[in-house]
């Protein structure tokens, strides 16, 4: 029978007539998918290339000239002040909300929540258009002692467009960045707060040195996301007539009608500043995950 | 009790009808107790005898609702005015808090800092300690829980039983005049259970005062002066181990001594 034939190949080595089994040569599973799928996508991308490189419809010697323009120049700087204090202003109030939400008091929890609910629940677009035409709705704010004195004032009529889209930002982001900082509180396990607490520390400085540099793990590539969003969110802007990145682009091809190339420009310039962005991030997670690297795994 | 005050030196520990409530539910229904200076204190009996509970009371993570517990003769959390008894704040209620070590079921080590800058921690930031005497204190107890090699381990690169010597380690380097461990080996695998138990073993020879929630019932008969079990939140019997281990009194006592084994 075959099968006791079969049986002292158990053997080993010995074998009569397979005396050097151990040296044959192992031939892996060729991988026809993956190849056809890596030369598919390969013709693809040279194909969208070629095509972006030939057609001259682009205009890439437009492109070039506006690259380094003024008006883009300085509409990039708007862009990235506007991103940079949007997005401070977003996280010092959306930790202050998290800090409501986690207060454990019911009437606080509710007045954070009720903001999200607000913030959260209308189109930035709306909120922005809002913002640069509240003189219509309070012609005149101003914060003081009822019967006595006024310790601010200020007419609705003198917000600018840059006023306007700077506290629309904030006040829309940092219902999100809320959300982010909450979820990373509640991340870290209580039993770390109460360590500190246990060695003598008190509420807050258990908070600031063990609960939050854990908590940062969990926030840091959120708010990374945030900050590349808000980025590219500024451009909503444009219908304030504030001239951040792209209203720049736009007052530009208004005139010379170079639409394609100046939007190019403009996609340049935030592509740019989005892999920055993603090197910071890249920097600022490994700082963040010390003690959490999996032994030999992917971080 | 009320003679204790001015010639002999307060107990470690004194409670005095203290209860605590969640919602509803009563924890501990008056409980009182006393821990002598360099007294090892077992505290057994069922889960939700109210055991732990009372333990986290002793440094005041949980308010107590009425009763008396002072520590070295202090109040935990509390100051007193005449009848009352008004919660401290901040730095006040941490500074009392520091000197009682606390070692957690699960050693809730700081998972951002190495196993020295666990232990240095504490003496840095609340009793602000220069660094490099801080390191010099701290690698001298990792040495003494046998764990001078794992000094730059973070904790998830430690066994259960190390992060709970680590544990062990931060807590002393707050030079506590007592040590609190609630459940110590009871989220650790049996294998690493005697680790923990020896450097407990030590400090219990070295003349710490220790109060421990534990189900190990042979390290309870071995190193503990006293015993107490406690059941439904109150205190049913206490004596030295062979009181209470051999010759319990209490019908509950006996159950569940049976039920552990």
């Amino acid at each position: 029978m075959k099968s006791t034939a079969a049986a002292p190949s158990r053997t080993g080595p010995g074998t009569p007539g397979e005396a050097d089994r151990s040296a044959l040569t192992i031939v892996r599973r060729p991988q026809y998918g993956r190849w056809a799928a890596n030369a598919v996508l390969a013709l693809l991308a040279i194909g969208i290339i070629a095509s972006a490189v030939l057609n001259p419809n682009f205009q890439w010697d437009i492109v070039l000239k506006y690259l380094t323009n003024r008006t883009i120049l300085s509409g990039l700087w708007v862009t990235i002040e506007l991103t940079v204090i949007a997005m401070s202003l977003a996280i010092a109030l959306g930790v202050l909300l998290a800090l409501l939400t986690l207060s454990g008091d019911a009437w606080l929890k509710t007045f954070a929540a009720a903001y999200i609910w607000l913030f959260r629940g209308t189109p930035l677009l709306v909120q922005l258009i809002f913002w640069f035409n509240i003189s219509a709705l309070y012609p005149e704010i101003s914060i003081g002692i009822p019967g006595g004195p006024t310790l601010f004032s200020f007419s609705g009529n003198s917000i600018t467009p840059f006023m306007a889209a700077a506290i629309g930002l904030t006040l829309h982001e940092a219902a999100y960045m809320s959300e982010i900082v909450r979820g990373g509180v509640l991340s870290v396990g209580h039993g770390q707060g109460e360590a500190g607490l246990a060695i003598g520390m008190t509420r807050l400085k258990a908070f600031r040195r063990i609960t939050l540099p854990q908590a940062l793990r969990a926030i840091v590539p959120a708010t990374g996301n945030q900050v590349i969003l808000m980025l590219k969110t500024t451009s909503l802007v444009s219908v304030i007539a504030l001239p951040e990145l792209l209203y720049s682009a736009q007052i530009i091809y208004a005139r010379t009608f170079e639409i394609i190339p100046l939007l190019v420009v403009a996609s340049l310039w935030y592509l740019f500043m989005c892999t920055l962005l993603s090197i910071g991030q890249h920097f600022l997670e490994r700082r963040f995950g010390r003690g959490f690297q999996q032994p030999g795994g992917t971080i | 009790m009320q003679d204790i005050a001015t010639t002999e030196q307060p107990p470690m520990v004194l409670a005095e009808s203290v209860t605590k409530s969640f919602g509803s539910l009563k924890v501990l229904k008056g409980i009182d107790l006393e821990v002598g200076r360099g007294e090892v204190f077992c505290l057994i009996g069922p889960s939700g005898s109210g055991k732990s509970t009372f333990l986290r009371c002793v440094n005041h993570l949980e308010a107590i609702d009425s009763g008396w517990l002072s520590v070295d003769g202090d109040l935990v959390g509390y100051r007193r005015e005449g009848n009352h008894l008004i919660e401290l704040g901040g730095q006040e209620a941490a500074s009392r808090r520091a000197r009682i070590g606390m070692v957690f079921q699960h050693f809730n080590l700081f998972a951002h800092m190495t196993a020295l800058k666990n232990v240095m921690e504490g003496p840095v930031t609340v009793r602000h300690m220069k660094k490099a005497a801080a390191r010099e204190l701290a690698l001298e107890l990792l040495a003494s829980v046998g764990l001078a090699d794992k000094a730059d381990a973070y904790p998830s690169q430690l066994s259960g039983g190390q992060q709970q010597r680590v544990a062990i380690a931060r807590a002393m380097a707050m030079e506590p005049k007592l040590l609190l461990f609630d459940e110590p080996t009871s989220a650790l695998d049996p294998e690493l259970v005697s680790e923990v138990l020896e450097v407990m073993r030590n400090l219990a020879s070295g003349g710490m005062t220790m109060v421990v929630v534990t189900h190990e019932m042979a390290f309870a008969r071995d190193v503990a002066d006293r015993i107490v079990f406690m059941d439904q939140g109150v205190v049913v019997e206490q004596g030295t181990p062979s009181e209470v281990l051999n010759a319990p009194q209490e019908a509950r006592t006996r159950a569940f001594l049976a039920s552990v084994g």
